[in-house]
């Protein structure tokens, strides 16, 4: 019998739990089955009935580490539909909180979450006691994240800060210099954190993906841009439902998305990257080659290096915000309850988040969908471990293990946003 | 970050949302007014490395949380986290991947645990997303701030230098 079978009960190191299952026969891998739980569509219904005011707030609480985006797309999707453009500096304090957002929750995975995976630990606590430096390095760095988080947010985790239209209270131009100070030791961290991971064993594994991201006519993507992919699409964020749709998997509470007629796709650091090269900082580009890295990206195992490039770009980024920062007249335009349909998406950590809602004409939310990056990219996990996990079979047991759980963390699976509970069941027959 | 020496600290930990989760946050709120002047009380989500980074300096931590551990609901357990590793309690009721128990271990690789660092773990009932306190875990939220309370009062640590503080 050339079959086997591999459990794994619980995945350690993604946000959240789930479970995932893993068919081998005959030496070659049948199917891969990730199975999640999802509070998203709690939220959705619990969105009903509510003000237009009250989901940036209600939203933040689906995910503790990525609160930003959740509030970003919800507001984002509400100006959609009641019409309301905002100032460029309060379109500016949005790109810095989202930077708070990536260097956060990036450095937490790179250090925390995948880089055990490469240097062959456990997890986080086994190699800081080898690595001391280089978490509290990666610590470091995320907490400059944290301090705008804190400083834009409010606080640093749910941020309260954020409304429809703006913000409750803009900061004061000298708040935001201190911030610039530990700002700019970040980014030369950032950098070698680059050349620390681009330094890692990486295996020779590349799938053909359709990446899927927003693009901006000048800036690498946080908050707005069109929706387009590496095969060609092309689309305001107003027509995502007519070329994506999701359906339900009765292994798991979340969702899956597809592209109408045309199978997978990912989203996320890789997508963004190899969509928007182009839009990266002169630095983020140079950090790039210098990791060997081209302009596009296919080996999900090298997310590591981008997520570590994006944290660069990150910290440039928000240094130069800082730098130009004009404070706004009016912390927030004002917002005009009336009906309507709103979309928002934007670039979570994770990538792309979808929001849409229906405004009945007082403001009251009648209709609620959020579609989280997970879902949108659990087909791809799937197929990721479908087509890289038959190449270790003959590898020891553990070491197999091992790399499918590698090929699961490539993600930064949020599972705490799209599901619950991680078991690995690898089932050899 | 060192902000002086001797800082002492309760940290409230837990999800207000998830039932029996809340339970240390509810502790911290208890004893906000309780305390000993100098003791700083606050409220965390648990994340271990937001966690690591509040323990940065501190000389005396006491840190309160909702656990799984099989044990009745509302039994109270103290660990002496300073003298050996916590037990693993069915993971932490955290929903996160990294909770309490890693926080306090990577702080020990990393040589930042504080002196003294005590643990009190509620046994939790219903977690529950929207649900409130299960009737056996407020009561133990009363009993644990007494604890802590008397614990802090007492406590002979105030002054003295806190280990590594680095970044």
């Amino acid at each position: 019998m050339a079959g086997r079978t591999i459990k794994v009960d619980y995945l350690a190191r993604v946000e959240g739990e789930g479970g995932l299952k893993v068919v081998v026969r005959d030496g070659k891998v049948q199917s891969a089955e990730l199975s999640i739980f999802e509070p998203p569509r709690f939220f959705e219904a619990f969105l009903r009935g509510r003000a237009f005011t009250e989901a940036p707030d209600i939203t933040a609480r689906i995910c503790g580490i990525c609160p930003v985006a959740y509030q970003m797309s919800a507001v984002h999707a509400m100006e959609n539909a009641l019409g309301i453009s905002v100032t460029q500096p309060l379109r500016d304090l949005r790109r810095l909180l989202y930077c708070g957002e990536w260097i956060e929750s990036h450095m937490l995975h790179v250090t925390m979450l995948h880089a055990p995976d490469f240097l062959g630990y456990a997890g986080a606590i086994d190699m800081a006691r080898d690595h001391g430096e280089a978490v509290r390095r990666g610590l470091a760095v995320k907490k400059a994240g944290n301090e705008i988080l804190a400083l834009l947010g409010g606080r640093e985790i749910h941020p309260i800060n954020v409304r429809v239209g703006g913000f409750y209270r803009a900061p004061r131009k000298r708040e935001l210099e201190p911030l610039a100070e530990r700002l700019k030791w970040a980014r030369d961290a950032a950098r070698e954190i680059v050349r620390w991971t681009a330094r890692f064993d990486f295996p020779d594994r590349e799938r053909d993906y359709t990446f899927v991201a927003l693009r901006h006519e000048r800036d690498y993507p946080f908050n707005e841009g069109r929706i387009v992919s590496s095969r060609g699409l092309d689309i305001p964020a107003a027509e995502y439902d007519e070329h994506f749709e999701e359906t339900h998997v009765e292994r798991s509470t979340a969702l899956h998305s597809h592209l109408r007629g045309g199978g997978s796709y990912l989203v996320g650091p890789l997508a963004r990257y190899s969509l928007n090269f182009d839009r990266l900082s002169p630095l983020a580009q140079e950090a790039a080659r210098e990791a060997g890295l081209a302009s596009r990206c296919t080996n999900p195992y090298r997310s590591i290096i981008v997520r570590a490039i994006e944290v660069l770009y990150a910290c440039d980024e928000a240094l130069r915000i800082i730098g130009v920062y004009e404070e706004p007249e009016l912390p927030s335009v004002a917002a005009v309850p009336g009906a309507g349909i709103g979309v928002g998406a934007t670039e979570a950590p994770r990538g792309l988040l979808y929001h849409r809602y229906r405004l009945d004409a007082d403001g009251t939310i009648a209709e609620a969908r959020i579609v989280p990056p997970t879902s949108q990219n659990q087909p791809s996990i799937e197929e990721d471990l479908t087509s890289f996990v038959g190449g270790f079979l003959d590898r020891p047991e553990d070491e197999l293990r091992r790399r499918c759980e590698q090929t699961v963390r490539n993600y930064d699976p949020c599972i705490s946003c799209a599901a619950h509970f991680l078991r690995l069941d690898l089932d050899r027959g | 970050m060192t902000q002086g020496a001797g800082r002492r600290m309760v940290i409230g930990i837990g999800n207000p949302d998830r039932g029996d989760d809340a339970a240390g946050l509810e502790v911290a709120r208890l004893l906000r007014q309780r305390l000993p002047g100098g003791v700083e009380v606050s409220q965390h989500a648990g994340d271990a490395a937001a966690l690591l980074e509040r323990l940065d300096g501190v000389a005396a931590a006491v840190l309160v949380d909702a656990c799984v551990s099989g044990a009745p609901a509302g039994t109270v357990l103290r660990i002496d986290a300073a003298a050996a590793a916590l037990p693993r309690w069915g993971g932490s009721a955290s929903t996160h991947g990294l909770g309490l128990g890693e926080a306090i271990e990577l702080a020990r690789a990393l040589g930042r645990l504080p002196m003294r660092c005590i643990v009190y773990a509620i046994e939790g009932q219903s977690f529950a997303l929207g649900a409130p306190l299960s009737p056996p875990i407020s009561k133990a939220v009363v009993e644990v701030a007494r604890r802590v309370a008397a614990e802090m009062a007492a406590d002979p640590i105030e002054g003295r230098e806190a280990r590594v503080p680095a970044h």
